[in-house]
């Protein structure tokens, strides 16, 4: 119970302190609605808005909480106000479970932003939600971990973004997003399979358009394994660095 | 009775050994302070203790539990004031003290009254409203302190907790830590002042260069060095000049230090005045002030460490700067 209070109040105070402050409810917005826009008046059918859908959610969930965690946990860093959190009697698993759920919170009413928008343009019938919701979910808590593991690596706010725009712009055209895997080269195929990416996006096709290629059984545990990994070697580093 | 018990406590980084083997108990109900120069390993002995650091070897035990293995149950009972605030510059003072109460899972009801109370008590209850990075450095310091005992902690560690803020704050908090210690919390404190440690702590351990070199309490110490006697004579002549008169006259009588103007002279037995104004008098010098001192911690500390005060304030500063 004591627990369950203090993971809310770290939940609440970051979702008040960073995310819902006006400089990142904007970038929240505009983010995934420009990217929605920018591939929405390139395709000029309904069947093109719809199976670029897919591609444009998984962005919007990687852009909106990777570099989410650079501001709540690099940032708190310098300020030794993560000091604070650290000597607080709860377990630094459930810590980081605090910091990290509100950038998986906003990863999610991002990747909703583009669907939206689309269904204001063209109608959605015959989507799995339930399959559709599940992918979301996997894809926002995978780049949140990701975020994490690179604010752990990170001293500054400036080398945290940095260090993320390293990781998601690669992800923006191995992933199978816009550009069908099976059109890469084949030397480079391996790397998507290694991306987490590539298999929350495919959950998304399969619920969108019945065009993924990977079983969702199979993507579900591969992003599980992803964040499960993520997560450990994460706080690991933390006790390692910052329990110094 | 013990609540803290540290024994062979030692801090590597790499190849720099920071603590050294240190080992001391703190006695429930008491006020310890932990007296040494700049970078002796007082942060980072406190750090340890409170499961901001992992110890590369020894032992902790606190309240009855592992400090090292149990550190999250420890950190229940224990508060920490930390050298530099580590509150969020962007809430208001209450917010914070409501924030840092929910941590130790307090109720919304009584975490705001408990906030609202400290604000008061720290003279800060017109300020609760105002954002943390909008106050002064005494008022921040006396927020990270109530932040510090939002939870009622049975051991409060406090690292410096009067340094470099105004005299009015310091005098407040050091009230404040008496009351607190009155009221039953254990005091575990870190200090370069000399007399801010004579005057709170019930016992002191001598900190420098990572290891405990004197480990006593207060009382005893200023009788031992209260069996000092010193004088000492401010003049128009140079020190090291007063220094050849005295030595080769009384030779019973030790020289403690000299400045460009004046001598401290110091003696087991008492020393009479009079006989040192006229071998000045005689030698042409005049004598602008005669004055005995009342032998303090200070006096004990130098002894001890061979440290100069100046000094030890000094280092402080330079390094804040
Ligand atoms: N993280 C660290 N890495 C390397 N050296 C450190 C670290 N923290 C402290 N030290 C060194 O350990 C010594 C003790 O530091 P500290 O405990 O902060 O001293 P104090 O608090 O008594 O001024 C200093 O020489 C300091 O430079
Ligand atoms: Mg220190």
């Amino acid at each position: 119970m004591n627990k369950i209070l203090a993971f809310w109040s770290i939940l609440a105070k970051d979702m008040k302190n960073y995310y819902l402050k006006p400089p990142n409810i904007s970038w929240g917005i505009i983010f995934p609605v420009s990217w929605t826009l920018m591939f929405f008046i390139r395709s000029n059918s309904d069947v093109d808005i719809r199976g670029i859908l897919p591609g444009v959610m998984a962005l919007s969930v990687l852009f909106g909480t990777t570099s989410m965690l650079a501001v709540t946990i690099t940032f708190e860093r310098r300020s030794r106000s993560f000091e604070r959190l650290l000597l607080a009697p709860i377990s630094l698993n459930l810590l980081m479970l605090a910091k990290t759920t509100g950038a998986i919170i906003i990863g999610i009413i991002n990747a909703f932003i583009p669907v939206l928008f689309a269904s204001l343009i063209i109608d959605l019938p015959g989507i799995n939600w339930l399959l559709t919701f599940a992918g979301v979910v996997l894809i926002a808590v995978t780049s949140a971990f990701l975020g994490l593991f690179i604010a752990v690596s990170a001293s500054e706010v400036f080398e945290a973004q940095t260090f993320s725009n390293f990781f998601r712009f690669p992800m923006m055209f191995l992933c199978g997003l816009f550009i069908p895997i099976e059109s890469l080269p084949v030397f480079i195929r391996p790397l998507s399979y290694a991306l987490p990416l590539t298999y929350g996006a495919d959950m998304l096709k399969h619920s969108f358009n019945a065009s993924g290629s990977i079983s969702p059984l199979v993507s579900l545990l591969v992003l599980t394994g992803y964040s499960i990994a993520l997560f450990t070697i994460s706080t690991n580093n933390i006790k390692r660095k910052w329990i110094y | 009775m013990n609540i803290i018990e540290v024994k062979n406590l030692v801090k590597s980084f790499g190849e720099f050994k920071a603590v050294k083997g240190i080992n001391f108990n703190v006695k429930k109900g008491e006020v310890f302070g932990f007296l040494g120069p700049n970078g002796a390993g007082k942060t980072t002995t406190i750090n340890m203790l409170t499961g901001l650091a992992a110890p590369t070897s020894g032992e902790i035990t606190i309240a009855g539990y592992d400090g090292i293995k149990h550190i999250k149950k420890v950190q229940r009972i224990i508060g920490i004031v930390p050298d530099e605030s580590n509150l969020y510059d962007d809430m208001s003072g209450f917010d914070n003290l409501v924030f840092c109460a929910s941590l130790y899972g307090i109720k919304k009801g009584i975490r705001e009254k408990r906030a609202k109370e400290l604000l008061k008590q720290f003279s800060l209850d017109n300020a609760g409203k105002r954002t943390f990075k909008a106050y002064s450095k005494g008022m921040k310091r006396k927020l990270t302190i109530a932040a510090g005992i939002i939870h009622n902690p049975e051991i409060l560690f406090l690292d410096e907790p009067t340094t470099g803020i105004d005299v009015e704050s310091a005098r407040q908090i050091r009230k404040m830590i008496k009351n607190l210690n009155d009221n039953g919390t254990t005091i575990f404190l870190t200090t370069h002042y000399i007399e801010e440690a004579e005057r709170l702590c019930h016992r002191i351990g001598f900190i420098v260069e990572g290891k405990i070199i004197k480990l006593s309490n207060v009382h005893d110490l200023l009788i031992e060095a209260r069996q000092e006697n010193i004088v000492e004579f401010d003049t128009d002549s140079n020190g090291s000049n007063l220094e050849k008169l005295v030595i080769s006259n009384f030779p019973g009588i030790t020289v403690k230090s000299v400045t460009d103007h004046s001598i401290r002279i110091s003696s087991r037995n008492r020393i009479e005045i009079m006989p040192f104004m006229k071998l000045f008098d005689n030698n042409g010098i005049k004598i602008n002030e005669a004055k005995v001192i009342r032998p303090s911690l200070e006096e004990v500390f130098i002894k001890i460490t061979g440290i100069e005060i100046d000094k030890l304030h000094k280092e402080k500063e330079g390094k804040k700067k």
